[in-house]
């Protein structure tokens, strides 16, 4: 177990350092560099500048000094708002990202799981269809349209929520809905077939046969199996929950992270966005490398060292 | 034990041994037909797909011609779906946008496809070592979240259609590959490989007449099923200000322009959005009856 949590830790590393690579090759292979846009600009004013953000090294350098900043968590500076780092604006808007992010999360499992339940358990009935038809729906609509919509009903036609900003637990209403909507959607699928799958194991049939009762069997036996697709997806979850803020954000005019960085697309500000896509792509493989961790937990059947296989 | 035992056997004794297989499109096509989600799924993409060729060809309007004066007009028999803020006909901006959209869903895709099965055919192909690194390569690449290097590759390179469909085209094939990879891997060691090799069939010969007929079938599902994706991953970008450059107008486009005048003129949003959604519908009803039909994997469970 320790042996291989070794090696899933040394295999992250190599991911965050591949990440960083492709991401500040592809910054640079921005024609130009981020300051010829504007508008021109003295030479001397450029040569500073360049000096400054140390823009006029050797690549090779600038690369060295971007691995070993990235490796003490520093991003550096951002070109668009002098003073700011790229650490000072995820400090800031982190913590709203992430409330909104856990809200959705939960929001998004609970419902998820609970609904495609409900569809196993009155499988080919009208509440099975019924569900089924909401979850195809809802993978169907984008993000952004269906956060258009909901503001339009509740904010205006029926005004019982707030449209936009961050001030309190009702803000927080619509966005969560417009964020997971998706992923509820798609994990209601998930669970639904997983259960079914279960619900047609000898074991079931057994359990049947001793007479434990339809909800015990469901919660107890189908579900606890059935749940382990859906642990596995946790991990492409917080990606889809991630860049879905960019628009659900942006949208409720919301001031957390993923609108920053839809600004700074707005604004080229690169430092910026570079920063951001590491630190999102930091997340996220950490998140997947915990998902790895704690899936053998559950499922006694995956020996660690075959994990590869599966 | 009677004479009769030892009689020779008779025509209608004999064992059937031989079964002419049924090909893989007769086999698929007898499975959708029972399935009406699929059917639909099909119809919208056919009807989409030629309101994409020919629609606009039939339009008394064009997609950039503005008329100010009739601007943000409401739905009527001039113009069907009304005008936008510019007074350009949305009924025809949503028909070029049809094939905008449906453009990049395809394009897209059959770049993922071309990357994938080349990636993983050569992976299983070659075995051993070489296919241990090229699979880790894609394990490695699956962590990373792809959509934001869409993003860093369209910031990089002007926002427009020919980069959108690289960028999502060199972006999305993992899955593929896996596919790929894994079906080849187990059709290698399918008795009937192993017979065809014995009996002194070549390489090329193995790859044509079993390898490719069988790998085709994952191949379409994937296929269609990554279409809608492209399609919404291209709407997300028009929505951030990644998407095609104006005039030209692509669902995601004409959709996050409706949201700005969505108080005002809910139609504008209304329309895109509705050709947007049923085209998503479509593809994954075909795509989900393709795999029930085409999967060998699937037979068994037999439809839902």
């Amino acid at each position: 177990m320790f042996l291989y949590m070794i090696k899933r830790i040394c295999g992250a590393i190599v991911v965050l350092w591949a990440v960083i690579t492709i991401t500040f090759g592809l910054m640079h292979a921005i024609p130009g560099g981020p300051f010829t846009e504007e508008k021109k600009l003295p030479p001397a004013v450029l040569a500073n500048i360049e000096e400054r953000y140390h823009l006029n090294d050797p690549l090779l350098t600038q690369y060295g000094d971007y691995l070993k900043h990235a490796a003490v968590l520093d991003l550096g500076p951002s070109f668009k708002y002098p003073g700011q780092t790229v650490n000072e604006i995820i400090a800031e808007s982190m913590p709203v990202s992430a409330q909104l992010g856990l809200i959705s999360l939960v929001l998004a499992l609970g419902t998820g799981v609970t609904a495609g339940l409900l569809a196993a358990w009155r499988k080919n009935t009208w509440m099975d269809y019924a569900l089924m038809l909401g979850a195809t729906l809802g993978v169907s609509v984008p993000s952004f349209i269906l956060a258009a919509v909901l503001i339009q009903l509740f904010a205006f036609t029926w005004p019982v929520l707030p449209a936009a900003m961050w001030k309190g637990p009702a803000y927080a209403v619509l966005p969560a809905l417009a964020l997971a909507a998706h992923p509820t959607a798609f994990i209601m699928r998930l669970t639904r077939s997983s259960v079914l799958d279960a619900l047609s194991q000898d074991y079931i049939k057994t359990a049947r046969s001793r007479g434990v009762s339809t909800w015990r069997l469901l919660v107890h036996h189908a579900l606890r199996n059935a749940l382990l697709p859906v642990v596995s997806y946790i991990g492409p979850l917080a990606a889809a929950l991630l860049t879905g803020s960019f628009i659900v954000e942006s949208i409720f005019a919301i001031p957390g992270l993923g609108r920053h960085f839809v600004t700074s697309i707005y604004n080229r500000d690169y430092t910026v966005i570079l920063g951001i896509t590491i630190f999102y792509s930091f997340l996220i493989i950490f998140m997947n490398l915990i998902i790895d961790l704690i899936y053998p937990l559950l499922d006694p059947r995956i020996r660690l060292q075959n994990h590869k296989e599966g | 034990m009677t004479p009769d035992d030892f009689a020779p056997l008779q025509d209608r004794d004999k064992e059937v041994l031989y079964v002419p297989p049924q090909k893989l499109r007769e086999r698929g096509w007898q499975q959708m037909k029972h399935n009406k989600l699929a059917l639909w799924g099909l119809g919208i993409v056919i009807v989409m797909t030629l309101l994409a060729l020919f629609g606009p060809l039939l339009a008394p309007y064009s997609y950039a011609d503005q008329d100010l004066s009739m601007a943000n007009a409401w739905p009527g028999p001039e113009h069907w779906f009304g005008t936008d803020s510019l007074g350009r006909d949305l009924f025809v901006r949503v028909l070029y946008g049809a094939r905008i959209s449906l453009s990049i869903g395809l394009v897209a895709s059959l770049i993922n496809v071309f990357i994938g099965v080349l990636y993983g055919g050569f992976a299983a192909l070659s075995g051993g070592r070489t296919d241990r690194i090229m699979m880790h390569i894609v394990d490695v690449l699956y962590s990373i979240p792809m959509l934001l290097y869409v993003i860093l590759l369209m910031v990089v390179f002007k926002p427009g259609l020919i980069n959108i469909y690289l960028a999502l085209g060199i972006a999305y094939w993992l899955n593929m590959a896996r596919i790929v990879r894994g079906q080849i891997l187990s059709l290698r060691q399918q008795d009937y490989v192993m017979a065809a090799r014995s009996c002194g069939a070549s390489t090329w010969q193995i790859l044509r007449r079993h390898m490719i007929p069988n790998c085709v079938g994952p191949i379409i599902v994937t296929l269609t099923l990554s279409i809608p994706d492209a399609i919404f991953t291209e709407a997300f970008l028009s929505f951030i200000g990644l998407g095609v450059s104006a005039p030209m107008a692509s669902w995601g486009v004409l959709a996050s322009e409706g949201i700005n005048s969505m108080r005002s003129f809910p139609f504008q949003l209304l329309f895109p959005a509705i050709a947007l959604c049923l085209t998503m519908l479509g593809f994954m009803f075909l795509g989900d009856g393709l795999r029930d039909a085409l999967d060998p994997q699937n037979e068994k469970e037999g439809g839902r």
